[in-house]
């Protein structure tokens, strides 16, 4: 297992292989996704989304931070304590900073 | 040889440099949720000077993001190509990332460097310095990462690398997709979301 801190052998890097879940093959799946991703993401400029651009915006950016994070950062697959530990920083972040944007009523001026 | 490094124990049973280093990533989310909200806050404050929909090029900045993407894949085939004790392609993918860094920096100082010319200082108002220190911000962490990137070329050559050479790249690693999904957001929210 990748987290682990003993002396790896053999048998402990297959299951490192195991534990990641995913082959050079299918990272390059994964980023051909990403790429596929970005490219909607960056025709909402040149395309007219209406009422559907900010969601679809939002959207597409949470998918492809979701895919790295799990997949390139093997946080899916990875001890649960890291996810804790990483997305702890991440909604206190989103909480804080929310807070700090609603105290300058900044939804309401872009509402 | 470095990769067989002596055993020892932890009290969670998991490496404390990896715990540490996704402590350190999940306090950089704080660092740039305020550097992000302060441009958010301050983009529409131009009284003077360009405002963001004048002088943003999306087609250049899309290549760019693009770029940076592509890196995190070839990062995680060099993780990859660690845990198989793949030296050859270790720093082959390693090198490979470090490029599509330095291009995406070299990006970053064409675009820096057009915005200057055509008006935006750092003081020119609250955009261009909310603008320039979330942008600077991230372009000096893109740099560390590519330093830590040829570093590490180097000690995987001369084999160097203390402990396990597939955690010393997974580091390595974690840190620069956490510097891509950085850009993530900030290419949505500064670039392609109107002020």
């Amino acid at each position: 297992m990748s987290t682990a801190t003993e002396q790896p052998t053999g048998h402990d890097d297959h299951a490192h292989e195991e534990s990641h879940g995913a082959s050079d093959k299918q990272y390059v799946i994964i980023a051909l996704i990403l790429a596929a991703l970005t490219a909607i993401e960056v025709s909402t400029y040149y395309i007219d989304f209406g009422p559907l651009f900010m969601p679809t915006l939002f959207v597409l950016m949470i998918v492809k931070f979701v895919i790295v994070v799990s997949y390139f950062m093997h946080l899916k697959f990875d001890n649960k304590l890291f996810s804790y530990l990483f997305y702890t920083g991440l909604i206190l972040a989103v909480a804080v900073y929310s807070g700090a944007l609603a105290t300058f009523k900044f939804f309401l001026q872009k509402g | 040889m470095a990769d067989t490094a002596v055993a020892h124990h932890t009290t969670t049973g998991l490496s404390n440099n990896k715990l540490g280093m996704w402590l350190f990533l999940g306090s950089e989310c704080l660092l740039f949720g305020g550097l992000i909200s302060t441009y958010m806050l301050y983009r529409g404050r131009t009284n003077t000077g360009p405002q963001p929909d004048q002088i943003y090029d999306i087609p250049f900045t899309s290549v760019s993001s693009f770029v940076l993407l592509m890196s995190s894949l070839t990062m995680v085939l060099a993780v990859s190509a660690a845990n198989r004790k793949d030296d050859r392609n270790t720093n082959l993918w390693l090198t490979v990332t470090a490029i599509l860094g330095a291009t995406f920096v070299g990006g970053q100082v064409y675009e820096f460097t057009a915005f200057y010319r055509e008006g935006l200082g750092f003081t020119t108002s609250l955009f261009g310095s909310s603008f320039y220190t979330l942008t600077g911000f991230h372009g000096v962490h893109v740099t560390v990462g590519i330093i830590m990137l040829m570093a590490l070329v180097g000690m995987v050559r001369r084999n160097r690398i203390p402990g396990s050479k597939a955690e010393t790249v997974e580091l390595v690693g974690l840190y620069w997709h956490f510097v891509d999904i950085i850009w993530i957001v900030i290419f949505t929210l500064v670039y392609l979301i109107p002020s």
